[in-house]
């Protein structure tokens, strides 16, 4: 990470050591009010942090708690900011850096889960082959015409990539992502 | 309100929304607003004009009101607080804002908003304040409803008031201050359910520290902000704990007078313009003990160099402070005197006087340090040093109740290092924002909650230019507050860092056309002085400080003495420039050609 080598912007140097970005998913417990999701992202951007994804919802509707899912980028002592960085922020309850506990659990990362929405338009043999690959990777055809396909497909983010990928040549028109929704094996709660 | 529903307490506590504020403020002990009206709070100007409970200071600036309750704020240990108008008015109060944050004041800020049908629709002084405003505070809301106003109120308070203190604005927009709800005291257990600061620090890890403090060789504390956030008892432990150890205390800009600069094993301040011992002792210490300090870049020099040998301690009321840019052995997040409590108990039941080790061969070192004086000038006859001049001005005030501010620049620095504090919350300087104005509006807010006290801001010509129209508002608040400006006819820092860093060309740091400050506190209605030559001083002085009036002192300083001792950016603890060595040829090789790019 050169990059963090170099002067800072600020005053002196901050060498940090030359550990490497890992990528980590957070579960961020926050009060569902206005805003709440502009100061989390004010934050981020602020701070100079890395937003790899983000979603949010509104997860308990009585309480009007959401849970924000950020998967991010950055040294343990960078990760460890963004953590107690976002604790500070008033309305956020709980922070929970789901990479830490999934191995602290003896796993390998937590659970992950990304939906798609895929178009792609075509004719002719582009147009069964792209049938049967969405069949392989067990997407469903959500819209269809004599033209085109619209796919829906869930699962993890390398298999999102990698069908994105191969729709490419088969006339893909556009994508639409959700973004990561995660969580962690067991029966525990975050 | 009508009779028949007055006598039930649900009828008691109907009103606007511009009351509850009102009500809301006096039920959180404020008796002073710093404030500024337009349209989009008239309604609450209405209510504050009805009433006595709450004193309104008005401004000549939002920004001005900002300092002004944020130098109420130090040096009360309250909350400030601060009323102004939509758009601009919001606007002109982000400074003071931000100003509070990166300090840690608790201010309150409470700004008028355009009616709620009309937000978004670029309505007349509409400007989205909370989007503004949300970098900059510690936390902040719109209140749509007057029925949440109350609650928001309380909630705002409390969250400035406690865990590390920061401003918060409650934006109010102007049918929420007519229509009616119901008002509801603080109560004592608040519904926040996200908001736990903690304040009790660790046991395991406070017994680690103390024992790792006993056996040190080289102990060191390095006492920062939190401390004089904590309260009085803060500085209190501080120094008990201090002087059990045998441990010298230097201190950051921000905690000058939480250790008593005639105190036995005091330092003097540290970091870039510190003292050559108290960097020194830093650099070659075995244990630190940093106390509600943050290890910003001023203090740390480079980092990489940062204090090698030592085992270090950091308590902190905020958890994202520990481990940001220094990495410690021992966190410890709580309340500096909460800490510092157990950590006194402790030492008490455990090491007792002096410790376990013996910390003499230490305090030899420091004082073979303390030898090479590191923040002598050379005297002048002809010229006021500006050194000279701070030096007179503590021996004139320090046996009085005096408070003091100021602006930033050469004269900040120096006033650091030459006026020494023996208590807490008697200096206030912008130290995290480096904000030029915030001196004089600071005064202003000390004066109105220390009315029989000495307030006197420590000023540069060029920052007092920036806020000098609150002269007019300590004229009509008959705040006697002192403007002691030492006048080099520069914006000195600017000018030492030309000379460091660009071939001494000048570019735009000469302060041209400078009014005749004596003439111009007079146009204010104060009192305007001048010192031209060293044995003019103490007079004018004295004569300055038996006005019982605002006085403008135009103190004449040497234009071109620069601030020593120094480390320069890029360089560490133990390169520091010393002023005896800083020759035309040293100063502007002090910095790599690498480090020019640091500020
Ligand atoms: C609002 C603001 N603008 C610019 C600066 C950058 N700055 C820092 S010190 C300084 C010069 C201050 O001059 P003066 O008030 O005369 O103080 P001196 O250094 O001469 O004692 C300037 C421009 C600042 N700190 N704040
Ligand atoms: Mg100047």
């Amino acid at each position: 990470m050169n990059a963090q080598q170099q002067p800072t912007g600020s005053a002196y140097f901050i060498t940090r050591e030359t550990e490497s970005a890992e990528r980590h998913t957070l579960s961020v417990l926050v009060d569902n009010e206005p805003g709440v999701l502009a100061r989390v992202i004010g934050l981020f951007s602020g701070r100079g942090y890395n937003i790899d994804s983000l979603t949010v919802s509104e997860t308990e509707h009585d309480a009007h708690l959401s849970r924000i899912t950020i998967v991010t980028r950055g040294t343990p002592q960078v990760l460890y900011q963004i953590h107690s960085q976002l604790e500070r922020i008033v309305p956020v309850h709980r922070v929970v850096d789901l990479t830490v506990v999934a191995k602290d659990l003896g796993h390998e990362k937590p659970l992950e889960r990304e939906l798609a929405m895929v178009k792609v338009r075509g004719a002719g043999d582009d147009r069964v082959e792209a049938l049967r690959l969405a069949d392989a990777f067990r997407a469903q055809v959500i819209d269809a015409n004599k033209d085109h396909f619209i796919f829906e497909i869930t699962g993890r983010v390398s298999k999102i990539e990698q069908f994105i990928a191969i729709m490419q040549p088969l006339g893909l028109v556009e994508v639409c992502r959700t973004g990561v929704a995660a969580m962690n094996r067991g029966p525990e709660a975050m | 309100m009508t009779d028949e529903k007055a006598g039930t307490d649900e009828g008691a506590n109907r009103m606007t929304g511009a009351e509850m504020v009102v009500r809301a403020l006096v039920d959180n002990g404020v008796q002073h607003v710093f404030g500024y009206p337009g349209g989009a709070v008239l309604p609450i100007y209405d209510e504050l004009f009805q009433q006595e409970e709450v004193e309104h200071i008005l401004v000549r600036h939002e920004q001005g009101a900002g300092h002004a309750a944020e130098g109420y704020a130090r040096s009360t240990g309250k909350a400030g607080v601060m009323l102004v108008t939509s758009g601009p008015g919001a606007t002109n109060a982000v400074t003071a804002l931000q100003d509070a944050l990166m300090d840690s004041i608790p201010l309150v800020c409470i700004s008028g908003q355009v009616p709620t049908t009309l937000i978004g629709s670029d309505a007349f002084q509409e400007c989205d304040t909370v989007g503004i405003t949300r970098p900059c505070t510690k936390h902040n809301w719109l209140v749509k409803n007057a029925d949440d106003l109350p609650r928001i109120i309380h909630e705002a308070f409390r969250i400035a008031t406690t865990g590390r203190p920061g401003p918060v604005v409650v934006d109010i927009p102007k049918d929420v201050q007519f229509a009616e709800g119901t008002y509801a005291p603080p109560s004592p257990v608040f519904e926040q359910k996200s908001y736990h600061p903690r304040t009790k620090g660790d046991g395991d890890q406070i017994r680690r520290a103390v024992e790792l403090l006993a056996n040190a060789e080289r102990p060191v504390i390095y006492a920062g902000g939190g401390v004089i956030n904590a309260g009085p008892r803060g500085s209190e432990r501080l120094r008990e704990l201090a002087a059990l150890g045998g441990i010298p205390v230097t201190s950051t800009l921000m905690a000058l007078g939480a250790y008593p600069a005639s105190g036995e094993n005091w330092l003097g301040m540290l970091g870039m313009h510190g003292t050559y011992e108290a960097n020194m002792t830093m650099h070659g210490c075995d244990v630190m003990l940093c106390l509600g300090a943050r290890f910003d870049d001023r203090i740390t020099g480079r980092l990489d160099a940062f204090s090698p040998g030592s085992k270090k301690i950091h308590v902190d009321i905020d958890p994202s402070s520990i481990n940001k840019t220094v990495r410690v052995d021992v966190p410890i997040i709580g309340d500096c005197a909460s800490v510092l409590d157990d950590m006194v108990r402790l030492w008490r039941a455990g090491p007792g006087e002096r410790g376990r080790t013996d910390v003499g061969p230490w305090w030899e070192k420091i004082d073979g340090w303390r030898a090479r004086k590191s923040l002598a000038y050379k005297p002048n006859r002809d010229v006021i040093m500006p050194q000279y001049a701070l030096e007179r001005l503590h021996a004139a005030t320090k046996d009085r109740d005096t408070y003091i501010t100021t602006e930033v620049g050469q004269h900040q620095m120096w006033a650091a290092q030459f006026y020494g504090f023996e208590k807490p919350n008697r200096w206030m300087t912008s130290g995290g924002l480096g904000t030029m104005g915030y001196g004089l509006p600071a005064a202003l807010g000390v004066q109105i909650a220390h009315r029989d006290s000495l307030v006197i801001d420590i000023a540069g010509d060029a920052s007092v230019l920036m806020t000098m129209q609150e002269m007019s508002a300590a004229v009509q608040h008959e705040a006697p507050i002192k403007i002691f400006i030492m006048n080099n006819q520069y914006m000195g820092m600017v000018r030492q860092w030309q000379q460091l860093l660009h071939g001494n060309r000048l570019s735009h740091s000469y302060n041209e056309s400078i009014p005749d400050f004596v003439k111009l506190a007079e146009a204010f209605g104060g009192v305007g002085i001048r010192a031209e030559k060293p044995d003019e001083l103490d007079d004018a002085i004295a004569e300055m400080l038996a006005v019982d009036k605002p006085v403008l002192f135009d103190c004449r300083v040497a234009n071109l003495a620069n601030c020593f001792p120094m480390i320069p950016s890029g360089r560490a603890h133990n390169e520091m420039l010393l002023p005896d060595e800083a020759s035309e040829q040293a100063i502007e090789q002090a910095i790599e050609a690498d480090n020019r790019s640091l500020v």
